[in-house]
């Protein structure tokens, strides 16, 4: 009897095996996604000078008494030249506060930038050697986090904006943590 | 040496990331410079997947191979300046995952199944153990079989 | 026109393989000789018309026929003939192709060279074979169809990847698909055992040479595969632990473990069900890699296009050839009658106990690959499995092993005196303080690393010295009469040797490259001197030129090693402008202590350049360490008495002196 079980044993592991490759293929899981390890910790305190004269950087105290989103973008990213229009969309359609951050650009090339495609931003921080950007946790531009109104980093969106992801996980979170708040 | 060291500092900042580990970004004090080696062969770079920060030209691993060597000169431990990574990029940027119960499989599991392997091999063994007669299951084979394998086995079965 | 031929070739093939799986196993199982005759021709009709397919495929990108839109993806019209080829098995449709084809040549070499094989034996066998066949062409023809035509055709395709524009990924491939599925016929040779319900010596005589030619090809392969890396990616490393490497690698360690226990089985009729189980494994670990490297479920560097439809399908594949496998195996295996006895010491014992240490070895990597993974899908925790980690387990689980490797072969069959066994072994236990106490001397005591690396390396090929002395009788004979003994040894005899020299001498190469490699990274200009080690290096200069498809700047380097001209190295670095895509290629100069690595980056506006330098000790032995061992393996098959099938068979040898058993 234990010799029958152990020749069933090979087939028993194999089971499991299947189980572990099976849920990633069902669930469409991207591995190259990756939870954020600074959620539902402070935004870190940078204070980073602005990148517009007539617009203010970004300093500790600017990340606190609302939510909002933060956004890193660069010149030179193609991606972000993708979700432009919906940060466009998102300024003139909401009140909600967006910030950027220019992630490692040339000041020049991003004012060009900001000139042909518009800017969205109620403030924009200067990040030139991608430090600030580090301490969020940040893998590559685009990235956009909701900061509540504490300071508090509450969600990290990876890549492009999309209306979609806007509209399904974003708002809902921005509504909740305002109505947590109030 | 030192001269294109001199130069390189100049001149890197200005050229396109190219390579891996370039030589803007190394510490002049070599045993400094060789911790900073091997600890950055267990950092990941987290854009390219499977390649660590040293082997990697992304921009990012780059930022984080600068940012390990200046924890490194200010006098950071190896654990101190993980630690920070972690903080930031969680587990994930360690090729070598932390001991902890998460990984405790990973880590044992392994050496687990080779000690069970083992006591299984050692009963399975002292089980065959030879009585010192000859084989005591006969071939269950058809003559014609035997012939065969009889031809086969014979010309170096001789000594056996 | 012709890439519809293959398509069609290709259907047909899917129906020969319905006929190829169904007629024969319905036939041996009435006994019926004129249905298992159907076998052998089914079997051949199946490769020739996936050779058709193949070659169809072939035709479209040596014709550079961008209508057909895996030719238009994958090629381009400038690319040189030898990367038209390649680029054939450069993607996932055509790798395909070529997966079912290497598939299909097993099952017709059975066809053709199994004429001694029992009619329900062999009938079963490519009945299986024809199975795994049918599953992959339907794989192929329902999600990964390379024969789709695009209308209108583009005027020039995307080009192949840069990085595999080289000679030798071109024949990496082939040679591990060799590998890789042809460890598919021990699993039909495994599955067909159980279902006869009797596994024998002559069945491990049958299975041995497919095994080994196997596993000869994806030592091959995967060593071809190391090299390239070394030499292209312009890091230096030749081994990285990538989850793709790890799934070549695996099957490596099962299939050398069944190596060693179908010998057993063939000469002491003992480990049957085991043999079976490695069997089921190691192919099962095959399929493994290849659904790894194209579901994109795990991230490397080198995988291919991810669908999660076609992960699904194979995993589909995967699920019911292992689990089918394994069940039949937990329902037909604990009948299997029990085998020859054995003491705990004796030739059998050691292979079980390096059955246990290669089976600890595949897990360990088989865990480590996969483990986050696991517990991604456990608490959605990310993490990483690294060189790091794979080094600080890997390498202790192998030493066991190297310690056995000397004493192993040194037992005699049955029952053995380890005392005896060790006692034989004072040259080479001499030998090994001698050249580990010659490293720690060397190296001011400092890192323990190659101290162990070296010694063991030197334990493991005096071992294998001292076997050959034995076996020869050298000193004990008359030295004529021991050196008539080593020419009458038996090929499989050399093999064994020569493959575990060659790993002693992979150990050097690995140990030497791992501990005592220096670099020199700097930014130079012309004129310029390096300086590393024993070498000075003088950056002459770096001129931009074109190649067929590509631009280059190179580089000449003037080497001189302690003041006498060694010599010229030119490194490049291209840039293919379709793909967008730059690659280094490293200028090498090897000798027998070790290469000198040289590498440039990109020019800055400056005029410098980055230059990497590395000096690389014993470099090429491990590439000679795994070349014996594949020499090793040819030598084996070479073995007069594994080649049952040639249809010439013995001529009795006259009574030269006798010779001691085959090894292992």
């Amino acid at each position: 009897m234990l010799n029958r079980l152990l020749f069933l044993l090979p087939l028993l592991i194999f089971a499991v095996i299947a189980g572990y490759f099976t849920v990633p293929i069902l669930t469409k899981k991207d591995p190259h996604l990756l939870p954020s390890v600074m959620i539902d910790k402070p935004a870190p305190p940078h204070d980073l000078g602005p990148l517009l004269e007539d617009k203010p950087g970004v300093g500790p105290e600017a990340l606190r008494g609302e939510v909002k989103l933060v956004n890193f973008f660069a010149s030179w990213c193609g991606p972000c030249r993708v979700e432009h229009p919906i940060l466009m969309r998102l300024a003139a359609e909401t009140d909600l506060p967006l910030v950027g951050i220019n992630y490692k650009d040339q000041r020049d090339a991003a004012l060009v930038w900001l000139r042909e495609l518009g800017d969205p931003f109620g403030r924009i921080g200067v990040d030139g050697d991608g430090r600030a950007a580090i301490d969020w946790g940040v893998y590559g531009v685009p990235e956009t986090y909701v900061v509540d109104a504490s300071g508090h980093i509450r969600y990290r969106h990876v890549g492009p904006l999309t209306a979609q992801a806007l509209k399904e996980t974003i708002l809902p979170m921005v509504e909740q943590l305002k109505a947590a708040k109030g | 040496m030192i001269r294109s060291i001199i130069l390189a500092l100049v001149l890197v900042v200005l050229s396109m990331p190219a390579f891996a580990v370039e030589p803007g970004e190394m510490l002049k004090d070599p045993a400094l410079e060789a911790r900073a080696r091997e600890l950055s062969k267990e950092v990941r770079c987290l854009v390219c997947q499977n390649q660590s920060i040293d082997d990697s030209n992304a921009g990012l691993a780059k930022d984080l191979r600068v940012i390990l060597r200046e924890r490194l000169v200010a006098g950071d431990s190896d654990s101190e300046i993980k630690t920070f990574l972690v903080e930031r990029y969680g587990d994930f940027v360690l090729l070598k995952p932390p001991v902890k119960a998460e990984t405790l499989f990973l880590w044992y599991g392994p050496f687990a199944i080779g000690v069970l392997g083992a006591i299984g091999v050692a009963v399975f063994l002292l089980r065959r153990r030879d009585g010192g007669g000859d084989e005591a299951v006969p071939m269950p084979l058809s003559d014609d079989e035997r012939k065969r394998i009889d031809a086969l086995m014979s010309e170096q079965d001789r000594k056996a | 026109m012709i890439a519809e031929i293959g398509h069609y070739a290709l259907v047909l093939a899917f129906f020969v393989a319905i006929a190829q799986v169904v007629v024969p196993l319905y036939g041996a199982a009435r006994r019926d000789t004129a249905l298992m005759g159907f076998a052998a021709p089914a079997a051949s009709a199946q490769f020739l018309c996936i050779a058709i397919a193949f070659g169809a495929l072939m035709h479209a990108y040596i014709t550079s026929d961008f209508s057909v839109a895996n030719v238009a993806q994958n090629s381009h019209s400038l690319k040189p003939l030898l990367y038209k080829i390649s680029g054939v098995w450069g993607n996932h449709e055509g790798s395909m192709v070529f997966w079912v084809l290497i598939l299909a040549l097993f099952g017709f070499a059975v066809a053709a060279f199994g004429r001694q094989l029992p009619d329900s034996l062999k009938a079963r066998v490519i009945s299986i074979q024809g199975l795994i066949g049918l599953a992959f062409l339907a794989f192929i023809l329902l999600t990964s169809n390379p024969f789709e035509r695009l209308d209108p055709a583009p005027l020039d395709g995307r080009d192949l990847n840069p990085l595999l524009q080289d000679p030798g990924l071109a024949f990496h491939p082939p040679m591990l698909y060799i590998g890789y599925v042809g460890f598919s016929l021990a699993f039909s040779f495994a599955m067909a055992a159980l279902i006869e319900g009797r596994v024998d010596p002559a069945w491990a005589r049958w299975v041995r040479p497919w095994t080994l030619a196997a596993w000869t090809f994806l030592t091959a392969g995967i060593t071809l595969g190391s090299w390239w890396a070394y030499y292209e990616l312009g890091w230096g490393g030749w081994w990285f632990w990538d989850p793709v490497e790890n799934a070549s690698f695996m099957p490596w360690l099962a299939g050398t473990a069944l190596l060693h226990s179908a010998i057993v089985v063939e000469k002491r009729d003992a480990l049957k069900a085991w043999t079976i189980l490695l069997a089921i494994i190691t192919f099962s670990l095959s399929l493994m890699g290849t659904f790894l490297v194209r579901s994109g479920i795990l991230t490397s560097v080198h995988a291919f296009a991810v669908d999660p439809e076609r992960g699904l399908f194979i995993l589909g594949i995967l699920i019911v050839a292992v689990g089918g496998s394994l069940t039949l195996f937990a329902v037909r295996a604990p009948a299997l009658k029990a085998g020859g006895l054995f003491a705990p010491v004796s030739r059998e014992g050691g292979l079980v106990l390096n059955n246990l240490i290669l089976s600890v070895a595949t897990v360990t990597v088989f865990i480590g690959t996969l483990y986050p993974l696991f517990l991604d899908a456990m608490t959605g925790d990310k993490v990483s499995v690294g060189a790091p980690f794979f080094n600080a387990t890997f390498v202790p689980v192998m030493i066991p092993l190297l310690v056995l490797l000397a004493i192993g072969p040194l037992l005699p069959w049955k029952r053995g005196n380890l005392r005896a066994a060790v006692e034989k072994l004072w040259v080479s236990a001499l030998f090994t303080v001698v050249v580990a106490g010659g490293i720690l001397v060397l190296e001011k005591g400092a890192p323990l690393a190659p101290v162990l690396g070296f010694g063991f390396a030197a334990w493991v090929a005096g071992g294998v010295v001292t076997e050959l002395t034995e076996r020869i009788r050298l000193f004990r004979i008359p030295l004529g009469d021991s050196l008539r003994r080593l020419f009458n040894l038996p090929g499989a005899a050399y093999g064994m040797s020569l493959a575990h020299l060659g790993m002693a001498v992979f150990i050097c190469g690995a140990t030497g490259e791992m501990n005592w490699t220096r670099e020199l990274v700097a930014t130079a200009r012309a004129g310029d001197t390096l300086t590393l080690g024993q070498y000075e290096l003088v950056l002459e200069k770096v001129e931009r030129s074109q190649g067929p498809n590509y631009f280059r700047d190179m580089a000449t380097l003037n080497v001189s090693k302690d003041g006498v001209p060694y010599a010229t190295l030119h490194p490049e670095r291209r840039l293919y402008p379709v793909q967008q895509m730059p690659t280094t290629e490293a200028a090498i100069r090897s000798g027998i202590s070790g290469d000198l690595y040289v590498a440039i980056g990109e020019g800055s506006d400056l005029g410098g350049y980055i230059v990497r330098v590395w000096v690389k000790p014993l470099v090429p032995w491990i590439w000679a360490g795994a070349m014996m061992m594949v020499l090793g393996g040819l030598f084996s098959l070479s073995d007069r008495r594994l080649r049952i099938g040639a249809p010439k068979r013995s001529r009795r040898r006259p009574a030269a002196p006798a010779v001691t058993e085959a090894g292992d």
